[in-house]
């Protein structure tokens, strides 16, 4: 099976690889999959707290090549978004754009799954309405 | 000096054919045309002449006599006509067959319809190494049992079976042994007779020689072993395997075994010293890189790495200029990594991670240079973009994490 030129040039030239300190209240992590199953992703996003807008994301991913351009294609597609631009990013476009055949599809739903999972630690780590009204 | 790209290091899946077979083979495709079945003009005696001069070359390698060799398609034919034949033509005898979890899928799967036709088969389990020993085998034995079916060497590890051992117990209790010895003949000394092998399966293709061409050693006394055939018709092979023989094969497959026992001294000693060139040069460099199956006991040519942190597909797109193979999962269609190595107690995520390197006749030095340099950059390229590299520098114990599994 021949990989794709898309999924190539992630796998040569991965964008956005390495990490951001768990502690940052501003960063939310998504760590997907199991080393059991060949894939795992971790996906972070840097989210400004005044515009709600992805400022920057990184991954590091343990997984075949198809794995590793998902998720460095979904780092690119999620600087700049806001969270609710980043929650309607859906496998089916990752697919689409790398060209991954239907062997592959799982790898597009874990870096789908990776980017909730980011977006839902960082939503977790936000002090809720009831806490900002205690803390004012 | 420049090595020519890419470089062909899956040995154990097949072999390149060697000129010298190619150019015994050449006049049956041409000249010498004849059905080795004509037995009355002097085109099928020469076909039949080649046919027999070949057999002789086969049974000479595994110390046989050449009415003992069928020839067959291919090494999957062969252990389906041993299991099924031995299975259907002793059912009077027994229903019991004992092989092992990690023989080849062309074991396994005629077992297991074996097994859905009311026979009685015991998977057994193997040590660490990847090895069975003859005490597991004796304690399977029943009254019922039949046939053992033990693999000489493993296709994806190397890992040699101790199979004399294996067939003197078999003859001391009656039962017979089959081996399918793919991976074992023409690389290691292998005889039927020394090894108390009641059967045996080869196939050229693995040894320099054609695709297409198998065979099955059936031993003709002590004890004479009957076979079902399977394929009926004009009664070739001793009625075993009926099929007009495909002459130019067969003479490449000859040529092939008197080449590998010929020089098989040699080519193992420079084998070795690849393989160790190898091992040595990566795992010197690479840490965390475990050797899948037996330290010493394994194919010259043959070594299976595991690099922890990094995914074997990954990694053979890292070294794409380079042809090996991996027991990752994403290697095939059905998600599972490599069954054998499972079946050794390697961790799956160690399994996925596993990348088998097949040196043989033609790889030079260089080329396991190249290979080694291009295998270490890749994994650390991996390994800077694993988060469980990152994470076990960190000191995290990954077998503690709670994995979201998928």
């Amino acid at each position: 099976m021949a990989y794709s030129t898309k999924v190539l040039d992630h796998y040569n030239n991965p964008r956005n690889v390495g990490s951001f300190s768990q502690a940052d209240p501003n960063v939310g992590t998504g760590l997907v999959g199991a080393p059991e199953c060949g894939d795992v992703l971790k996906l972070q996003i840097l989210v400004n707290p005044d515009t709600g807008v992805i400022e920057d994301a990184k991954f590091k991913t343990f997984g075949c090549g198809s794995a590793i351009a998902s998720s460095s294609l979904a780092t690119e597609w999620l600087r700049g978004k806001t969270i609710d631009e980043a929650m309607a990013i859906k496998n089916t476009q990752i697919v689409e754009e790398l060209s991954l055949p239907p062997v592959k599809v799982h790898c597009s739903v874990l870096a789908e799954d990776a980017i909730k999972a980011a977006i839902k630690n960082y939503q977790d780590k936000q002090p809720s309405p009831k806490e900002e009204a205690a803390l004012a | 000096m420049a090595v020519k790209l890419p470089i062909y290091m899956d040995n154990n899946a097949t072999t390149r054919v060697d000129p010298r077979v190619i150019e015994a083979m050449l006049p049956y495709f041409t000249e010498k045309f004849g059905n080795a079945a004509s037995r009355n003009h002097a085109f099928g005696w020469e076909a039949e002449e080649a046919v027999e001069n070949a057999r002789e070359q086969i049974a000479q390698l595994i110390g046989a006599t050449p009415k003992e060799i069928i020839f067959t398609s291919g090494a999957t034919e062969s252990n389906n006509l041993a299991l099924k034949g031995v299975a259907a033509m002793y059912k009077k005898k027994g229903n019991h067959i004992i092989t092992a979890s990690t023989e080849h899928k062309a074991v396994i799967d005629p077992c297991k319809r074996l097994e859905r036709d009311g026979y009685q088969v015991t998977f057994l389990p193997v040590d660490r190494h990847g090895r069975v020993s003859a005490d597991q085998i004796a304690e399977a034995i029943t009254d019922k049992t039949i046939l053992v079916s033990i693999m000489a060497a493993n296709n994806e590890i190397g890992t040699l079976q101790p199979i004399r051992d294996i067939g003197r117990l078999c003859k001391q209790r009656g039962v017979l042994f089959h081996t399918d010895a793919v991976q074992a003949v023409g690389k290691v000394p292998v005889d039927v007779e020394e090894m108390g092998i009641d059967l045996l399966s080869m196939t050229a293709h693995k040894i320099y020689g054609p695709k297409g061409q198998g065979a099955l050693y059936v031993r003709r006394k002590d004890p004479r072993v009957r076979l079902d055939p399977i394929i009926d018709g004009g009664g070739h092979e001793r009625g075993m395997r009926s099929g007009t023989l495909a002459v130019p094969l067969i003479v490449g497959f000859g040529k092939a075994c008197e080449l590998c026992a010929n020089e098989m001294t040699a080519e193992t000693a420079r084998l070795l010293k690849l393989r160790e060139r190898l091992r040595k040069g990566i795992m010197d460099q690479v840490g965390e890189t475990y050797i899948n199956g037996h330290p010493t006991e394994r194919l010259p040519g043959n070594i299976n790495l595991s690099f922890a942190y990094v995914e074997g597909e990954a990694l053979m797109m890292g070294v794409k200029e380079v042809a090996v193979s991996s027991g990752s999962a994403c290697t095939s269609a059905s998600l599972e990594p490599s069954y054998v190595l499972r079946a050794l107690g390697v961790g799956d995520e160690l399994a996925h991670s596993s990348i088998r390197f097949g040196l043989g006749r033609f790889n030079t030095e260089e080329e396991v240079d190249f290979v080694i340099d291009h295998v270490v950059q890749a994994v650390n390229h991996l390994r800077s973009m694993s988060p469980l590299y990152e994470m076990a520098r960190e000191g995290v114990d990954l077998k503690t994490v709670q994995w979201a599994t998928h």
